[in-house]
């Protein structure tokens, strides 16, 4: 192996510069108390991370630009017999361009942040746990191993606990954030449990490890899978325990941080917290850790077909349900949360596909737009001293224009409208869903979870344009003192003016709308830009090829197609273009290069032309239905979000509380431990000495008579059995 | 006929049984005492026929041992049973039985 490797200390640099702010923030900031100060050092250190993120990505030789990853070894951090884990980073081209959006809009987030934080008590502490979360979250991205990852994917759990119970004061907070942490929990079971699987098999293969790259003295165990063979399209490969298995276990862990279904429930609550967490974590970074796994793991799952089937299967029902309770909604971040479940079900169904570029394409254009929609809704429920229900809004694109225009783009950019970086990244996945090989995909299937996408494209402009029509357009409700919802807090907003957010918060909302803009068109599909005549390659995908193993193209190929970058590291051009895998040695991720036939072009085209129109009526629909009657009652079912909640309440959480109140405190806990262990060896003690206390009759005769009775014993013993037990006694 | 070992233990049986029966049926606490002082003398028997037996002298130095503890265990013993009887006014065992006056 030619070790030509960049080791960069700068590298550790980006993850220890917020976990320094968070630090300074949280022992210094908390005394001195100057938001000033505070803002500075939280902005500070992220954007140091953001600064340092593109050097290590643009540089010559730098992660983008180069197919070797950039790294950086710390120390081993566990080494017990064949297991090593080092804390060691590394920046390929996949984490490359995570670190890069998640710096970048992190950064604007906190920006952001210091103007809708403004005059909060626990300013400290909120810029605190939000630092401490991109430490977090860049852990998870650079960790060059399985656990180290893991250590990063707890702690933007814990910072994700910390921040949606941010407002002690806000009752449905803490159980929110207690809700979050334990659906977490129990997607990290899968991933633990993968884990541990990935390094019993990896051990078998005579190469024991769980670290994503080659380094000395350890083999990628990506690169191990990668070398076996694909198991078989067959269900009961989900629990044989090979690498089907392992698969789902990790897509198990991704269900939990992504917010798949069955365990999507905790993203709606979770935006309790404050709004740029809502935006941060919980839309455009945090929640597509699950994504970034999964494209982390290509090479398992491209040899797990039957997973990657059940992962298609979940992320289009997932899209397709968390739109239709989007599409009700009255809360202007609970229709946003449910739409960031439903982008992240598309995302999950390209990975279902095997379209792991197309999927982390949406998951940077969506960080966009999605943020860009979050920070407008903060700024909307800034201007309107927060208030969050959108009956209570209306007209407000009089009096916040920039909020308004900003948030047509990330409106336009969702929707799907061509330009604007949604369109392109959701017209790719629908394209590769359309065209999804046999290898995952049963025949027929594809074309079913496609139009499942498209439903899902219709109703996502349907409920952002009733969300942008009840928000910026209509009548002005704010100070209406009707209520079609109740009179919970009719009396304490009679008298808002709504008012335009300070600088702060426009610029980020500005940069935001300018790449959900143009961020798309870094992708731009081939089909779309040979009609141009401009850049005839998909460069998203490009850059990203050779971090990513696809499916193999037929069974027949599949031994040979899916050889990965790190075997045989191919040629690298520095400063150019990126560099392409050199054909012959991955067949299957040069043929996305090849140029495709006429007709497959004019189906693509054909299909983006469809998308466009289903998102145009959609819009059109949403116009139609919601220009005039913003309050158009909706089905009663959807607002419920389909009684989810109320049935886990009623199948998994009473079950379990009552199991824990019935059986575990009452039998096991009182009955067995208090009972037996702890009461029992006391009882035995007490009835026992209360029937040996009548030896102690107190005549001195009667002890003598028990100390013959005991010599005579032993000697008899010793005298019946023979001198040998002595012998053995005294040996 | 010249003495045999067995000789000897017989008699230190016999008198260790003795000194046995005697602590169990003596009520006079000087008695009893006299019966231990009978059972040491009686193992003492034994260490010295073993030792002779074997050619042994490791015997007759538990003989002294012994002896010396004894003596020691004499004095104490005594010096308890002179404390019980000022307490007591009596020697009989069986008018100690509970250690409370």
């Amino acid at each position: 192996m030619p070790a030509l490797r960049m080791q960069n200390r700068l590298l550790s640099l980006i993850i220890f510069a917020p976990l320094a702010g968070a630090a300074i923030n949280w022992l210094i900031g908390r005394r001195v108390r100057n938001e000033r100060f505070i803002a500075l050092v939280a902005c500070g250190s992220v954007g140091i991370s953001t600064i340092l993120g593109f050097y290590l990505a643009f540089k010559s030789n730098g992660a983008l630009r180069s197919t070797q990853p950039v790294m950086d070894h710390l120390w081993t951090w566990i080494q017990v017999g064949n297991f090593r884990a080092d804390f060691g980073l590394a920046m390929d081209r996949l984490s490359g361009i995570y670190v890069l959006f998640i710096t970048f809009v992190g950064f604007l987030i906190h920006v952001f942040a210091t103007g809708y934080m403004r005059g909060d008590t626990g300013y400290y502490r909120f810029f605190a746990y939000l630092n401490l979360f991109m430490f977090a979250m860049l852990t998870l991205i650079l960790g060059d191993n399985f656990l180290l990852m893991f250590v990063g994917w707890e702690g933007v759990g814990l910072c994700s606990y910390l921040l949606i119970g941010y407002y002690l004061d806000k009752e449905e907070a803490a159980p929110a954030a207690k809700k979050a942490f334990v659906a977490n929990r129990v997607g990290d079971w899968g991933f633990v449990m993968g884990i541990l699987l990935l390094f019993w098999m990896t051990s078998g293969a005579g190469a024991p490890s769980i670290s994503f790259f080659d380094k000395p003295g350890l083999t990628s165990a990506l690169a191990t899978i990668a070398h076996m063979a694909p198991e078989s399209f067959a269900l009961h490969m989900l629990w044989y325990g090979g690498i089907t298995s392992i698969a789902i276990l990790l897509f198990i862990g991704a269900t939990g941080k992504s917010a798949q279904i069955p365990l999507y429930v905790w993203l709606p609550d979770a935006m309790a917290g404050p709004t740029p967490v809502s935006a941060l974590i919980h839309a455009a970074t945090m929640v597509t850790a699950g994504v970034y796994m999964l494209a982390r793991c290509s090479a398992i799952f491209t040899h797990a077909p039957m997973a990657m089937f059940i992962v298609a299967i979940i992320g289009a029902a997932t899209a397709l349900f968390a739109a239709t309770i989007g599409l009700a909604q009255n809360d202007i971040k609970k229709v946003l949360a449910y739409s960031t479940i439903s982008q992240l079900g598309y995302m999950f169904l390209a990975c279902g596909v095997g379209a792991f570029t197309a999927a982390i394409f949406h998951v940077m254009t969506h960080a966009f737009f999605k943020a860009q929609l979050f920070l407008g809704s903060g700024s909307v429920i800034h201007g309107m001293h927060h208030e969050q229900d959108m009956r209570r809004m209306g007209n407000l694109r009089k009096y916040m224009p920039i909020t308004w225009l900003t948030m047509c783009c990330g409106w336009l950019a969702i929707c799907g409208v061509p330009i604007w970086a949604g369109f392109f990244s959701k017209d790719e996945i629908l394209w590769k869903v359309w065209v999804a090989g046999p290898f995952s995909i049963p025949a027929g299937a594809a074309k079913a979870l496609w139009f499942i996408g498209i439903v899902t494209a219709l109703l996502t402009a349907i409920y952002m344009t009733r969300l942008m029509v009840m928000t910026f357009w209509g009548s002005e409700r704010f100070n209406s003192g009707h209520d079609a919802h109740g009179e919970s807090h009719a009396d304490d907003h009679h008298t808002v003016t709504p008012h335009e957010s300070p600088w702060s918060m426009t610029i980020p909302l500005i940069v935001l709308a300018v790449l959900s803009t143009v961020g798309g068109l870094v992708g731009v599909p081939y089909a779309i830009s040979s009609l141009a005549g401009g850049h005839p390659e998909n460069y998203f995908e490009e850059v990203l090829a050779p971090a990513i193993s696809t499916v193999p193209a037929t069974e027949a190929a599949a031994g040979e197609s899916t050889k990965l970058h790190w075997e045989s590291p191919p040629p690298q051009e520095v400063d150019g273009k990126p560099a392409v895998a050199p054909v012959g040695e991955a067949p299957a991720a040069t043929s996305s290069h090849e140029t495709p036939s006429p007709q497959e072009l004019n189906e693509e085209r054909l299909l983006a032309l469809v998308s466009v129109l289903v998102a145009l009526s959609g819009i059109g629909i949403g116009w139609v239905m919601f220009q005039r009657k913003p309050l158009r009652a909706m089905p009663r079912l959807l607002e419920n979000k389909y009684y989810v909640d109320e049935i886990y309440d009623a199948t998994i959480i009473q079950p379990i509380e009552a199991g824990s109140r019935e059986g575990l405190w009452k039998i096991i806990d009182v009955g067995a431990i208090d009972g037996i262990l702890v009461h029992g060896p006391g009882e035995i003690v007490k009835r026992l000495a209360r029937t040996l206390r009548y030896m102690q009759i107190g005549f001195v005769r009667g002890y003598a008579a028990i100390i013959l009775a005991g010599a005579l014993i032993i000697i008899g013993y010793f005298a019946y059995n023979g001198a040998h037990v002595l012998r053995f006694l005294v040996r | 006929m010249t003495p045999q070992l067995s000789w000897y233990l017989a008699l230190s049986a016999v008198l260790f049984t003795i000194g046995v029966v005697g602590v169990m049926i003596k009520r006079n606490v000087i008695s009893m005492f006299m019966c231990i002082e009978l059972m040491l003398n009686a193992v003492n028997l034994t260490f010295v026929a073993f030792s002779s037996f074997f050619r042994d002298v490791t015997g007759q130095l538990f003989v002294f041992i012994v002896m010396t503890v004894a003596a020691a265990e004499a004095a104490v013993g005594l010096g308890i049973i002179i404390a019980i009887f000022r307490s007591r006014e009596s020697l009989d065992v069986d008018d100690s039985s509970t250690l409370k006056l």
